[in-house]
């Protein structure tokens, strides 16, 4: 039987990337949590380069970046396809990985780490940006209930995660990022995915979420 | 059916010499269509709305952007030619990071080189020195990223030779003296004629920075 370890932080989008693929595929696994402030030496020797969570370690091998972790799982266990089987359709959903990870990222930690109304602006302006590029194009040639059509799939697992960060920060800092009427196609399409059971159950909550954040920006800034 | 292969792309672009090389290997003909960045195609504009950039590979009508994408899409496609990912999913999720590393590190900061002065361009030779040694390190004793077969890493990392020159003259700095290794790894691949037809004469890129900086204003 595979031993399966995942190194990170239960609070992080991209840990809970690779939670999400790990249990909607039935993969047994062993979470560990690392803490921010003290990661495990492990994590530092299974990813030399970047230093950083979600680390897999499959039979002792470990794989880095969560995009890359999440086509391995997918690749290793088909149970649950999350990447479409015609090569078209792989290209897109791998070009909708790529921007959810290349664009509101960077802009969505710059929100989590503000440390004044000058700064959340800017960064709330940016995350508006991509978000728009993701309703207007994405969404709106799109009338499927999910990217994959009925169920979920890779693009899902790219977003999903960090919707639900940009929410837990509207309430951590008091803003407002999503709105209910700014992005109607991605709030209707987030409200589908967070229904999906083995997704509601593995989120993580959103109340600790908020404390935890709140908890961070407090160490980093001296205040919330 | 015959397949129409169209490639949008700009001569000097390290993305677009990426799938040039990708669809040499594989032996696909194609339709290599050269854009003026300054003045954009419709067919540019409407194959890459979200980013209206080049390289877009248009298959049959059917656009796919980004350079890394495209590659892959190539291999899924005319997956019984040259395989340029490797099979086993631990190696080939190692491929994806690395042609990532490069992504991330390799462009950035060759361009902080060439559009920066002092301390900012002495702290971007830095790091990047140190991403080629870290890619060295990878490299080993294998004749390419691939191993004994060029592949994925090899086609991500290559173009970007083209731009040492550039980065040497505007850094002040010896490529070669510092990571070796990496050169002989590049003269390696340069011997292929999928990528000796596809990279540019490092010399005329340096040539078109030139311009560039002349353009934006550095002096």
């Amino acid at each position: 039987m595979a031993d399966i370890k995942l190194h990170g932080f239960w609070y992080s989008p991209f840990t809970v990337k690779v939670k999400l693929t790990l249990e909607l595929k039935g993969i047994p696994y062993e979470n560990i949590e690392e803490d921010r402030l003290n990661m495990s030496a492990q994590v530092f020797q299974y990813n030399p380069v970047y230093k950083r969570v979600p680390v897999l370690v499959h039979d002792g091998k470990p794989i880095c970046e969560s995009t890359i972790i999440v086509e391995y799982i997918d690749q290793i266990w088909p149970y649950y396809p999350l990447l479409p089987t015609d090569s078209y359709e792989r290209a897109l959903a791998r070009f909708w990985v790529k921007y959810a990870d290349d664009m509101p990222v960077p802009a969505i930690g710059s929100l989590a780490q503000s440390s004044n109304d000058e700064e959340q602006e800017k960064a709330i302006e940016k995350i508006w940006e991509h978000l728009r590029v993701i309703e207007d194009q994405r969404f709106n040639n799109n009338v499927k209930k999910f990217f994959g059509g009925d169920t979920i799939n890779i693009v899902e697992i790219a977003f999903g995660p960090l919707v639900r960060f940009i929410k837990v920060l509207e309430e951590a800092l008091e803003v407002k990022v999503l709105g209910d009427e700014k992005f109607p196609h991605l709030q209707s399409w987030y409200n589908n995915f967070k229904d999906v059971p083995v997704i509601k159950e593995n989120l993580p909550d959103q109340n600790k979420m908020v404390a935890v954040i709140k908890f961070y920006r407090e160490k980093l800034l001296g205040s919330s | 059916m015959a397949d129409e292969v169209v490639l949008l792309d700009f001569w000097p672009s390290p993305f677009g010499m990426r799938i040039r090389i990708t669809l040499a290997e594989k032996g696909i003909k194609y339709e290599y269509k050269e854009e003026d960045l300054r003045n954009k195609s419709p067919l540019l504009l409407q194959s890459n709305p979200v980013h209206k950039k080049i390289p877009v590979l248009i298959h049959n009508g059917k656009p796919i952007c980004e350079s890394l994408i495209a590659v892959q899409y190539i291999e899924d496609v005319w997956s019984n030619r040259n395989p340029l990912l490797p099979s086993d999913p631990y190696h080939r999720a190692q491929a994806r990071f690395w042609a990532d590393y490069v992504d991330k590190k390799v462009y950035d900061l060759g361009r902080k080189i060439w559009t920066s002065k002092g301390e900012e361009q002495e702290a971007a030779k830095k790091e990047f020195v140190e991403a080629l040694k870290l890619l060295e390190e990878q490299l080993g004793d294998k004749t390419y990223f691939g191993g004994d077969n060029f592949g994925f890493v090899d086609i991500a990392l290559v173009p970007f030779y083209t731009w040492f020159k550039a980065y040497e003259t505007f850094g002040n700095f010896n490529i070669e003296s510092e990571c070796p290794k990496f050169i002989a790894w590049v003269k390696r691949c340069l011997q292929k004629e999928s990528v000796s037809k596809s990279l540019p004469d490092p010399h005329k890129v340096y040539e078109f920075v030139v311009e560039i900086r002349k353009r934006i204003g550095i002096e």
